[in-house]
């Protein structure tokens, strides 16, 4: 029988994959997988706005979704040349140990 | 049939992400975020969006995790020892998560109860043609933007990285 | 379900042909390499050495299958296994015919058109970066992991030209699926010249075709961009510590990514599965009349034998090609078999190209590679690109 799959799964899908990038950026200690986990979260809006752009017939969420992806990339990009140069300075890919602007 | 490929990605979507959370090292996370991404390419051509699933596997999965993986071999300080995420996470972070995550199922599923079924094929505008034209003529200035702002990360990340000249 | 059991049986064929001739392109490979550098090559195991690639796996499955107790066990292990299946996986979209008729059912030679087939063998090759790059940092060893290093910036840093040299005849094609690229090669102007992508259009696609090629050599970590692997330069790159099976599916990986390239070529560049001049003056025979050749041709050597051995085996191959040109001759196979004829024939010469250049050119130095790929043939791809868009342009 020809069962689509209800649009409400893939939104439920998208809010589990925010939530464990979420949980990932707070609770995760080295830098890099931080940045992993906001590249989760990136994913899971991208999924969003698919899907809405299938109920609403028309491409412009497949629009956004693909400048999410060049922002995701330049973002992705400064990001880990700033990585680079903290571990250059610091030593250290721990966020807890660049500490120096606390009081 | 639609229905298993979108359960089987969806479960592999959801392992791959528990996983990127979870792992110690790096370098684990890194292609388990590889996972993520490949499959919500295919979920992407289940809801008719094939310029934008390949452009995902070109672009994140093989352009941008590409960059991710290089940094940490370059990097290669191995696995995260620290012992933040114990019992005090575990306790109230856990439930915490899957009270959001409820919340959250519980809202879509009272404010959109959408009837709409996604079938494979069922949305024809996702192709390169509709993308491209929609792309240079509603969103040209976007994308004129969007160039720009690619040339800005480039010179901020040779800047960043280059290795100082004495 | 017609339509999965027609696919299943496409994909076993597929898959054969592949496998072995990707046995049989490294006996090629080994005996063109020898006759350029004024020796045999294989010639002790089987006749001419034809079974030397039966040895090789042999001796491959053979070998002692070593887990090095120092590396990544789960990378270790995934990281040839990621490079074979993306190098095979590219197979799949290349359009090896037209739509014949088999048996009652109506189907195209090729295993699956997406309307984004162009853009799903980027793709593929994108993600085909990471089995290298695994591959050199699962081993734990520092010459390992410079040279998988080296190897990924040199394919990242050779995709670009690669994209952009590939951009260029879509413009004119105005398509991304490779069954209607190639059917826009149809047709032949004046008569007689061949509307191949090089040839025709407001723009002949010959940069973007020398492009390409040079950027799949980078591509394919082919001489003379092979730095990275070579035996002679860090230990023996990324694949140091690889042995056996794990070795063979290396070896495997990059002789399919060669196969998948000229393919590529040929369907974007060459015209795809269409001859080079048309039915009606007589391309029909062209198939049959080079099998007759090459049967005459060992015939004639296998009488006047420089081998003992050879007055048994070429006249038996003799025998074996006058079959095949018979086999090209008979009407309701020609059907199947012309159109097959020639997109092999134009791939195996791209192949034969491919070996040629690895018999004769030194290699880059890595830096020299680098600056290669971002100084000059990028900058030459992008002016390409404009170039052909503007004529475009103005034509329609």
């Amino acid at each position: 029988m020809p069962a689509g799959v209800p649009l409400t799964w893939f939104l439920v899908l998208s809010a589990v994959l925010f939530s464990l990038g979420i949980a990932g950026f707070l609770l995760r200690r080295n830098i890099i997988t931080v940045f992993m986990s906001i590249e989760l979260m990136l994913n899971a809006v991208n999924l969003t706005f698919i899907t809405f752009s299938y109920q609403l017939k028309s491409n412009s969420g497949h629009l956004f979704a693909f400048f999410v992806m060049v922002v995701a990339a330049a973002e992705a990009a400064v990001g880990l040349a700033i990585i680079l140069t903290v571990y250059k300075n610091r030593g250290t890919l721990n966020i807890d140990e660049v500490e120096s602007m606390k009081n | 049939m639609d229905l298993v490929f979108f359960l089987i990605f969806a479960i592999i979507a959801v392992v791959s992400a528990i996983n990127v959370v979870v792992q110690t090292h790096p370098i684990s996370s890194a292609l388990s975020l590889i996972g993520v991404m490949v499959s919500l390419a295919a979920l992407y051509l289940l809801l008719g969006a094939d310029f934008i699933a390949m452009a995902q596997i070109i672009v994140y999965a093989g352009a941008i995790m590409v960059l991710f993986v290089f940094t940490i071999m370059l990097l290669n300080t191995g696995g995260e020892t620290g012992a933040t995420h114990r019992t005090a996470v575990q306790v109230a972070g856990i439930p915490a998560l899957l009270a959001l995550l409820a919340a959250l199922c519980y809202s879509l599923q009272r404010f959109y109860p959408s009837s709409v079924q996604a079938v494979f094929g069922g949305f024809a505008q996702g192709d390169a043609h509709s993308i491209g034209t929609a792309l240079f003529r509603e969103y040209l200035l976007p994308f004129e933007v969007t160039s720009i702002l690619i040339l800005v990360a480039i010179l901020g990340a040779i800047v960043l990285a280059r290795k100082e000249i004495d | 379900m017609e339509f999965i059991v027609i696919s299943l049986i496409k994909a076993a064929i597929v898959a054969g042909v592949l496998l072995t001739t990707l046995a049989y392109l490294q006996w090629v490979e080994r005996k063109v390499i020898a006759h350029v550098q004024v020796r045999m090559g294989p010639s002790r195991v089987g006749p001419h050495g034809l079974l030397q690639p039966l040895a090789d796996v042999i001796k491959l499955m053979t070998k002692e299958d070593l887990l090095p107790p120092y590396v990544n066990k789960f990378f270790y292990l995934l990281a040839p296994f990621l490079a074979v299946t993306m190098a095979l996986i590219s197979i799949s979209v290349i359009p090896f015919g037209p739509e014949i008729t088999a048996f009652g059912h109506q189907t195209w030679m090729q295993l699956t058109d997406l309307n984004v087939g162009l853009l799903f063998v980027l793709a593929i090759s994108s993600m085909g970066v990471y089995g290298i790059a695994l591959g050199g940092w699962a081993s734990n060893n520092k010459y390992s992991l410079l040279g998988g290093l080296r190897s990924s910036a040199q394919m990242i840093s050779y995709e670009l030209p690669l994209s952009l040299a590939i951009a260029a005849p879509l413009l004119s094609a105005g398509t991304l699926s490779l069954r209607q690229i190639v059917d826009s090669q149809a047709g032949f102007s004046f008569g007689v010249l061949p509307q191949w992508s090089i040839f025709q259009g407001p723009f002949p696609q010959l940069i973007s075709f020398v492009i390409f090629m040079i950027a799949a050599f980078a591509e394919t970590n082919r001489v003379p961009f092979d730095l990275p692997e070579a035996e002679n330069e860090l230990v023996a790159g990324f694949h140091t510590e690889y042995s056996s099976m794990k070795f063979a599916s290396f070896f495997m990986a990059e002789y399919a990514n060669m196969i998948t390239v000229c393919c590529m070529a040929t369907v974007l560049f060459l015209g795809g599965w269409h001859p080079l001049f048309p039915a009606s003056l007589g391309s029909s025979f062209v198939p049959a009349i080079v099998f007759a050749l090459a049967g005459a041709i060992a015939l004639y050597h296998g009488l006047n034998y420089a081998r003992r051995l050879d007055r048994i085996t070429l006249p038996f191959f003799a025998l074996v090609f006058f079959g095949i040109a018979i086999l090209f001759l008979i009407p309701f196979l020609q059907v199947y078999l012309i159109p097959l004829f020639w997109f092999f024939a134009k791939t195996g010469f791209l192949l034969f190209v491919f070996i040629w250049i690895r018999a004769t050119l030194p290699r880059f130095r890595y830096d020299q590679l680098m600056a290669f790929a971002w100084k000059y043939l990028f900058p030459a791809a992008l002016l390409n690109l404009l170039v052909t868009g503007f004529l475009v342009a103005l034509k329609g």
